[in-house]
């Protein structure tokens, strides 16, 4: 579903050449949960911004459902959903249902296919309260429910989420983390999912990627990264290690 | 395409009826400006018969047929040169992920409608020339064909001016001298500025085709500069060429952007 190889991104800063993300490979199979981990300025964004095409590789070929994300990104558009935790792509002034209705007629979802869809999302993740209010005056946990039904009311095959339990208090989160572990257990929904929260990897994820310096230094089960680091009890000590010790 | 396009000027003309106060205020600037620089023009003739060898009516009519196509894109198109802000405040990546036309999106992107009351203004203006003036009844098709003209080349002009700020990004101000300085620059017969200004007009940037050269034909008038005949209706072909350069720079401009960080 998602395949890289050797993927890299430069940025020209000040006449210095910054390797975002280099020698990136990976692949991710049709119905994977996967968490994608690594600290600050790792190159997470980077990755995820060249899956969704808003960024061109420098080097390497990235493929997500059978298509170049940069040369096919309106025809990808179509196959993926996007969710960034730090801003949200719902239009600020109108209400989250006129947003709604704006976002079926721009992915051209049959309408009696669009209303069964968010009735169901709308109930699983307890919008009924909100729908009329402007995005702008939403919460942040309801702007993100709404953020994730924009996301998926075209019936992604592949969901990218960056961060979206950000700043999220711990009743918002569980309902989240709910509900993706059902999408992907339900409909087999690929789901790729950036995070500081380890708690969302132990939860959702059987399978973890950690990104360093732009490149790739852990792909496995989390089984296997918490053997990784022997001597380490926790999640969070095991990610700290690896964090610390591949600098 | 229009239909996308329609669509979402509906969706930000009814987010704009949230703040009415600042719709009717920008209506009233909008007017207020337009009306600015023909008071400009009425100024000059009250002192004067003949700019440039052309008389208050026929300047009205360069006037007219310029603005009528640059209000036009102003009102559709211009918000393309808010890309800069779209790019630092990192709403950039949103319109990218979504299965439309990037370009569309931003031209889009906080439509309002307030801007119409420009349009009709040049309008009237080209309007009330026509009438004034006694033309030659079988070379009044230009006229179309020149507001046509002009709609796709400061169409252009805005779409570089978009694609310019991939590039200068903490500048944006720069790109305007292609959009708002054309504007300024056609609201005059051409021969009130320097020769080379007036090539640098038509061989470089194509600006003598949105109302000079076919104003000429359609005035019946040759060009003070001697340009030949054919010229006159090289506009459609100008105007052609000058979008094709925009789409390529356009694209060129969505390949090399680098987002913000996180």
């Amino acid at each position: 579903m998602i395949e890289l190889d050797r993927a890299g991104r430069t940025f020209k800063v000040k006449r210095a050449t910054v390797h975002a993300v280099q020698d990136l490979s990976f692949s991710i199979a049709p119905g994977e949960f996967v968490g994608y981990l690594g600290p600050n300025g790792a190159g997470k964004s980077t990755t995820i911004k060249m899956l969704c095409g808003i960024l061109t590789p420098s080097s390497g070929t990235v493929r997500v459902a059978g298509l170049d994300p940069s040369r096919r990104r309106t025809t990808l558009a179509r196959r993926i959903g996007v969710v960034f935790g730090q801003r949200t792509t719902l239009w600020w002034d109108l209400p989250l249902r006129d947003s709604f209705d704006l976002i079926r007629l721009l992915y051209k979802v049959d309408r009696k296919v669009f209303d069964a869809r968010l009735a169901e999302l709308a109930e699983t993740l307890d919008l009924g309260a909100f729908l009329r209010t402007p995005v702008r005056q939403l919460s942040l946990g309801q702007r993100m429910r709404g953020d994730l039904t924009a996301a998926l009311l075209h019936d992604p095959d592949v969901l990218v989420l960056d961060e979206p339990t950000i700043g999220l208090d711990v009743v918002s989160k569980a309902s989240i983390r709910a509900f993706l572990a059902r999408l992907n257990a339900e409909r087999g929904t690929t789901v790729l999912l950036t995070t500081h929260d380890l708690g969302d990897i132990e939860r959702l994820c059987r399978r973890v990627m950690l990104i360093d310096h732009g490149r790739l230094a852990f792909d496995g089960t989390l089984e296997e990264l918490m053997a990784s680091a022997p001597g380490h009890a926790t999640i969070e000590e095991v990610v700290t290690h690896l964090y610390t010790s591949e600098r | 395409m229009v239909r996308t396009y329609l669509l979402l000027a509906w969706t930000w003309t009814r987010a704009a009826a949230a703040y009415p106060a600042s719709f009717w205020l920008l209506v009233v600037f909008g007017c207020v400006t337009g009306a600015l620089d023909l008071a400009v023009i009425l100024v000059v003739f009250a002192n004067t018969t003949t700019l440039g060898g052309f008389s208050r009516d026929e300047v009205l009519f360069l006037y007219g047929a310029a603005n009528l196509a640059f209000t036009l894109c102003d009102l559709f198109v211009s918000n393309l040169d808010r890309i800069s802000q779209h790019i630092k405040a990192g709403t950039m990546d949103t319109f990218l992920i979504r299965p439309v036309s990037p370009w569309i999106q931003i031209a889009t992107d906080r439509f309002v409608p307030a801007r119409f009351g420009r349009v009709v203004l040049a309008g009237a203006v080209l309007g009330y020339a026509l009438g004034a003036l006694d033309l030659d009844g079988r070379r009044l098709w230009m006229i179309p064909v020149m507001v046509g003209t002009g709609i796709v080349i400061f169409t252009a002009l805005w779409t570089l001016a978009g694609a310019l700020q991939f590039l200068l990004t903490d500048a944006p101000e720069v790109t305007s001298a292609f959009t708002y300085g054309s504007q300024q620059l056609t609201q005059y017969p051409l021969n009130v500025y320097g020769r080379d200004l007036v090539r640098g007009a038509t061989y470089v940037l194509p600006l003598a085709f949105i109302n000079w050269q076919p104003g000429l034909y359609v005035l019946g008038r040759d060009d003070p500069f001697g340009t030949p005949g054919f010229m006159r209706f090289l506009g459609p072909a100008a105007a052609l060429v000058l979008a094709l350069l925009a789409g390529l720079a356009w694209r060129q401009g969505i390949r090399r952007y680098r987002s913000t960080g996180s």
